[in-house]
């Protein structure tokens, strides 16, 4: 065997046959397949879903195992049947209704406000004087110690639970959107005004798209603030509600109604995740990570 | 002739550009001082200079950039730039791009715009997947569309390829003879200012230290007057063309 290419210690092939022209090893082979095809199954989109049946494995693992009683640790099959029943005489869907309106209004008022003060202080130095110091200010009070202070000043009703939802969505909005417009390439401004856009101009052209992926960043948090900050506003005082559900059936024992609604919960958490995902492919379809090849 | 073109041109007291004692001070440190300057439709002038020569700074004041700028100067109101990093809009479709500010031209316009620098076929893409060469016809585009009296260029070329340059150069050359419009090209590229201009300026110590004028003149550009031109522009600039030549050699 003469082999003129440089071989043995120091160098490997790595496009093509060996210079001494032996068949790289079957096996090699084989499982460079093998991890081809597992390498497939892992990037289907239903392997996502895998944590979660996995969770639901290990609860009725507990259960079943262990014998816990029922109102500790219900069996799924419990559970269900409870869902099962609350949707049939529409408790879950009315109390669902009823926290989706009130998310659906206060996230309307926070975005607003949160997204107004943050043009205000990102497009104009004054602004950002008067606002910013006052924004930061609040942004540490912790949204549940106001819970009082709403109630007092907006009675028991929706109001005070709305209202306290808009408050705390404005700071993530806020915070993000301010960054985003100032984080805005100064050279994309300047080439901007080069080109002779006006004032209107640019905030529409150039600061406001470039500001879009933290605000979206900020929607995100907002979005998931506004379902903890509607949690703790309906345990306290409501008598309708995701959150009045579960603190009643704290009160009745209801291990399994708790469980529905801490469920319906992280469904929604799910389902707003994936709203966002949706708004972020339409609107940033510009950047090179969704650009299709 | 290209000389007695030019007389007939600055008989005509309409000069495209007309800088008079412009100055620039930054801080205590002045970069710009007393610098006089006519720049004549159609004439394609490089503005040579070594990094931090003010070079930048002097374009900036001609795009209407430095209002601080001491001094006085008047430039055309139809006016564009292109620079170095091609500063296209990632979140705007090539064809947008080339329509930003504007405001009455359509898409027709801008597909004409982009036809003319040999790049419609991109015209629905986003920036992001263009490459270097591409982005810069799309810049040349933008600038172009604007029909300006005046073309400044900030290094235009300066971060592309060899081939891709000297493809961009004919371009230029092709779009400025048929537009027309008075292009001061800042380049620290010797042989770019050589092989595309009419007339180079070098800047050094705060002035406008040489004045050059190429025109038509062939010859100019070819044989033993380019070494000779380049020799006394680098001279100009500071560097030994032949301790250069010797230090590479080494």
């Amino acid at each position: 065997m003469s082999v003129i290419a440089p071989a043995g210690a120091g160098y490997e092939v790595v496009v093509g046959r060996a210079a001494d022209d032996k068949p790289r090893p079957v096996a090699r082979r084989a499982a460079s397949a093998g991890a081809e095809a597992w390498r497939r199954v892992w990037f289907s989109r239903w392997t996502r879903f895998l944590g979660p049946l996995l969770i639901l494995v290990i609860w009725q693992l507990a259960v079943t195992v262990d014998h816990l009683p029922a109102n500790q640790l219900p069996s799924l099959g419990n559970v269900w049947s409870t869902a099962r029943d609350l949707i049939a005489d529409g408790t879950l869907q009315s109390a669902l209704l009823t926290s989706l309106r009130r998310v659906a209004l206060g996230l309307l008022l926070g975005v607003s406000i949160g997204t107004g003060l943050a043009l205000l202080s990102g497009l104009s130095l004054v602004g950002e004087r008067i606002i910013d110091p006052v924004m930061h200010m609040f942004r540490t009070m912790p949204v549940l110690a106001l819970l009082p202070l709403f109630v007092l000043w907006f009675g028991i009703g929706e109001k005070a639970k709305v209202y306290l939802i808009g408050w705390a969505v404005i700071f993530p909005i806020y915070i993000n959107l301010y960054a985003g417009i100032r984080g805005v390439d100064a050279k994309l401004v300047e080439a901007g005004s080069v080109l002779g856009l006006n004032r209107w101009g640019q905030i529409r052209h150039v600061i406001l798209p470039g500001a879009l992926p933290q605000f979206l960043t900020g929607l995100r948090l907002a979005l998931g603030v506004s379902w903890l900050v509607l949690v703790a506003a309906e345990e306290i005082n409501a008598t309708s509600g995701l959150g009045y559900l579960i603190t009643n059936a704290q009160n009745l024992m209801q291990t399994d109604v708790i469980f529905v609604g801490l469920i319906v919960y992280s469904l929604l958490g799910l389902a707003t995740d994936i709203l966002v995902r949706l708004i972020e492919r339409f609107t940033l379809s510009w950047r090179s990570s969704f650009v299709t090849k | 002739m290209a000389l007695q073109l030019r007389d007939e041109v600055s008989a005509d007291t309409e000069a495209a550009v007309r800088v008079r004692g412009y100055g620039r001070r930054f801080g205590e440190r002045t970069v710009l001082s007393g610098i006089d300057l006519d720049l004549r439709d159609g004439e394609l002038v490089a503005l040579l200079g070594a990094s931090g020569s003010g070079k930048t700074t002097l374009l900036r004041a001609l795009s209407g950039q430095d209002p601080d700028a001491d001094g006085h100067v008047t430039v055309p109101r139809e006016r564009a730039v292109a620079f170095q990093d091609h500063r296209l809009l990632p979140w705007k479709r090539v064809w947008r791009n080339v329509l930003i500010g504007v405001p009455k031209a359509g898409k027709a316009e801008a597909l004409a715009a982009l036809e003319e620098v040999g790049i419609a076929g991109r015209a629905n893409a986003w920036p992001g997947t263009l490459s270097g060469g591409e982005s810069q016809r799309v810049a040349l585009a933008r600038a172009f569309i604007r029909r300006p009296r005046l073309l400044l260029l900030d290094e235009p070329f300066g971060a592309l390829d060899a081939l891709t340059r000297l493809r961009m150069h004919r371009l230029l050359r092709e779009l400025c003879a048929r537009h027309h419009p008075a292009t001061l090209l800042v380049t620290h590229d010797v042989d770019e200012a050589i092989s595309l201009a009419d007339r180079i300026l070098v800047i050094s110590g705060g002035q406008v230290s040489l004045d050059h004028w190429i025109g038509d003149d062939r010859s100019a550009r070819t044989g033993t007057a380019v070494l000779a031109l380049r020799a006394r522009l680098l001279a100009e600039l500071g560097v030994d063309p032949n301790t250069s030549h010797v230090t590479k050699e080494n």
